[in-house]
């Protein structure tokens, strides 16, 4: 009981106070943003009634930003599973020093920042066909943006479980290699891939520094779509466009601060 | 004392080598192909073009020397002491407020801890545009802070499209990830340290600032070198904000798009590459390999 009080004195509700001013900082303007996408007229406040009006011009209006973003978040989910989690594989069975310097080399295009990388691409690949108007030279960029957070999410289950004598076990068995790597290995792995996947999804859709030098009036994706919307319509529009962002990476969000509660690494 | 510690063996990472057996002879060559995709795309999109760009920063008349008259040109010295100033500010500022906070959430369990910790590690992912947006709501015309003033004062307090809102808009978004490294951190203290400093006398404030802190300072030299890393590379709240802010990032940009000068754009790129780069080993020579970085 002495304990107890002592611990809840003055200096508690102060950290406590200030700690709930931090959090008050992080999340009222994300509620007033939501409110504002919400409200008739944001200059007149929450008395000129609730409406969808907002929302729905949106949708209207960028609706090709929003599937743009997904189609690419997805193409760049495939490339990142299908290049990260092999490699990942690989690093994980000979660590070392080699292993140590190919995964900082993976790293470097989340070390620079993503406006170096865009102007680096444009001047190697601008003049490339038709690669420069397509979507998929975003993809290029989310790919290698967002490998390394795959490569380390699989690599941290990886290093946790005793990949090698789960392996030698099943070979043992007689289980050939691609046996071994789809029936044994994927499985152990599934919560880093889980992890890894979700936070390519999320930062594949919400990027903007790569994009906005990478994209062309065709190729805008919903970032691309927002700086546009802050830059030059009524503010309610801007909110709504953010809300139906919200909306889009909070499921992921919430499902990757599971994941890390339960203790398995996430990035 | 660390004498001795450096002549103790090293110990042994658990060997993982092939065991022999025929299913195991080619096992290195099987890695190397598993590793040669994402290594080849690595190469093709983000080697050679980062080379180019190197090559390109020096491809004017000048050659390399390009490149020192690139940075001390004055607008761009400007730009570049003011992004270094604001990094340093935002990384001060953040370790220290995400510090006291991150404390006392590992320290103290209460009803709505885990909410309260969900809120304040949510903004995590947001993108830059996002996060000036955020600070629009706060500080711009119609904002927060302006509404209040006003009812306080009469005069509307409005930053968000200046520096002020930059640095507002960067502790934003680093709070979240400083908070969670922190947390990480001081859950590994061991409690018997403190205990026994405490029962020894020690004072509240001596036991933080002689027991948690050096217990700390890995993990807050780390994430204030990836928070300083991110805050001089980061383009989309600066963007929003305002595009005469003086800000690396945006020099860079009106460079490349209003004054098509790719070889000086090429050049900062390449500058500011250095630096952000160099920051992030300095966090990951701190805390090993387990720190993560985003833009």
């Amino acid at each position: 009981m002495h304990s107890l009080s002592n611990r809840r004195g003055l200096g508690f509700w102060l950290q406590l106070g200030f700690t709930l001013l931090v959090c008050a900082l992080l999340t009222v303007p994300m509620v007033m943003s939501m409110l504002a996408g919400l409200t008739a007229n944001y200059f007149v406040g929450l008395k000129s009634g609730l409406t969808l009006r907002w929302v729905d011009e949106v949708l209207r209006v960028y609706s090709g930003t929003i599937l743009l973003s997904l189609q690419i978040a997805f193409a760049c989910l495939a490339c990142t599973l299908v290049l990260g989690v092999p490699a990942a594989y690989a690093l994980a069975r000979r660590p070392g020093r080699f292993a140590r310097l190919v995964e900082e080399m993976l790293m470097m295009p989340v070390a620079i920042p993503g406006l170096a990388t865009a102007l680096a691409l444009i001047v190697t690949y601008g003049g490339v066909g038709d690669l420069r108007s397509s979507w998929l030279f975003i993809l290029i960029g989310h790919v290698l943006f967002t490998l390394p957070f795959m490569v380390r999410a699989v690599l941290a289950v990886m290093g946790a479980i005793d990949l090698t004598t789960l392996e030698e076990g099943a070979a043992s068995l007689g289980a050939s290699f691609l046996r071994r790597f789809f029936t044994v290995v994927l499985p152990n792995c599934r919560s880093g891939i889980l992890a890894g996947s979700l936070m390519v999804l999320t930062l594949s859709v919400g990027e903007f520094n790569l994009t906005w030098l990478l994209h062309t009036p065709l190729t805008k994706t919903l970032p691309v779509g927002l700086a546009d919307s802050y830059a030059s319509l009524r503010i309610e529009i801007g909110s709504a466009y953010t809300l139906v962002f919200f909306l889009m990476i909070v499921p992921s969000l919430i499902l990757l601060q599971g994941l890390a509660k339960r203790g398995r690494p996430s990035v | 004392m660390s004498a001795c510690l450096q002549e103790a063996p090293l110990p042994h990472r658990p060997a993982a080598r092939p065991p022999a057996g025929p299913g195991w002879v080619g096992e290195p060559l099987r890695l190397a192909a598993l590793l040669a995709p994402a290594a080849a795309v690595f190469a093709a999109f983000f080697l050679l073009p980062l080379v180019r760009l190197i090559l390109i920063g020096a491809g004017g008349a000048e050659g390399w020397s390009a490149y020192l008259t690139t940075l001390v040109d004055p607008g761009h010295l400007d730009s570049l002491i003011s992004t270094l100033a604001l990094s340093a500010g935002v990384t001060l500022v953040t370790l220290a407020v995400s510090t006291i906070a991150g404390l006392f959430l590992v320290r103290h369990h209460f009803p709505g801890h885990a909410v309260l910790v969900a809120l304040l590690t949510f903004p995590l992912a947001f993108p830059g545009v996002v996060i000036g947006f955020m600070v629009i709501m706060l500080a711009g015309r119609q904002g927060l802070i302006g509404t209040i003033t006003q009812a306080l004062t009469g005069g509307k307090l409005v930053f968000a499209y200046s520096m002020a809102g930059l640095f507002l808009g960067y502790v934003y978004f680093s709070i979240p990830r400083v908070i969670l490294t922190v947390m990480a951190a001081a859950e590994k203290l061991d409690p018997r340290l403190e205990e026994a400093a405490r029962s020894l006398g020690a004072a509240p404030w001596r036991v933080v600032a002689d027991v948690i802190l050096p217990a700390l300072k890995p993990a807050l030299i780390s994430a204030g070198a990836l928070c300083f890393a991110t805050s001089m590379g980061a383009f989309g709240t600066a963007f929003t904000l305002a595009t005469r802010i003086n800000v690396l990032p945006m020099t860079i940009y009106t460079e490349f798009t209003l004054q098509a000068n790719i070889a000086a754009a090429a050049a900062l790129s390449v500058l500011l590459g250095l630096i952000t780069w160099a920051a992030l080993a300095v966090a990951r020579s701190v805390a090993g390999t387990s720190v993560a970085a985003a833009g």
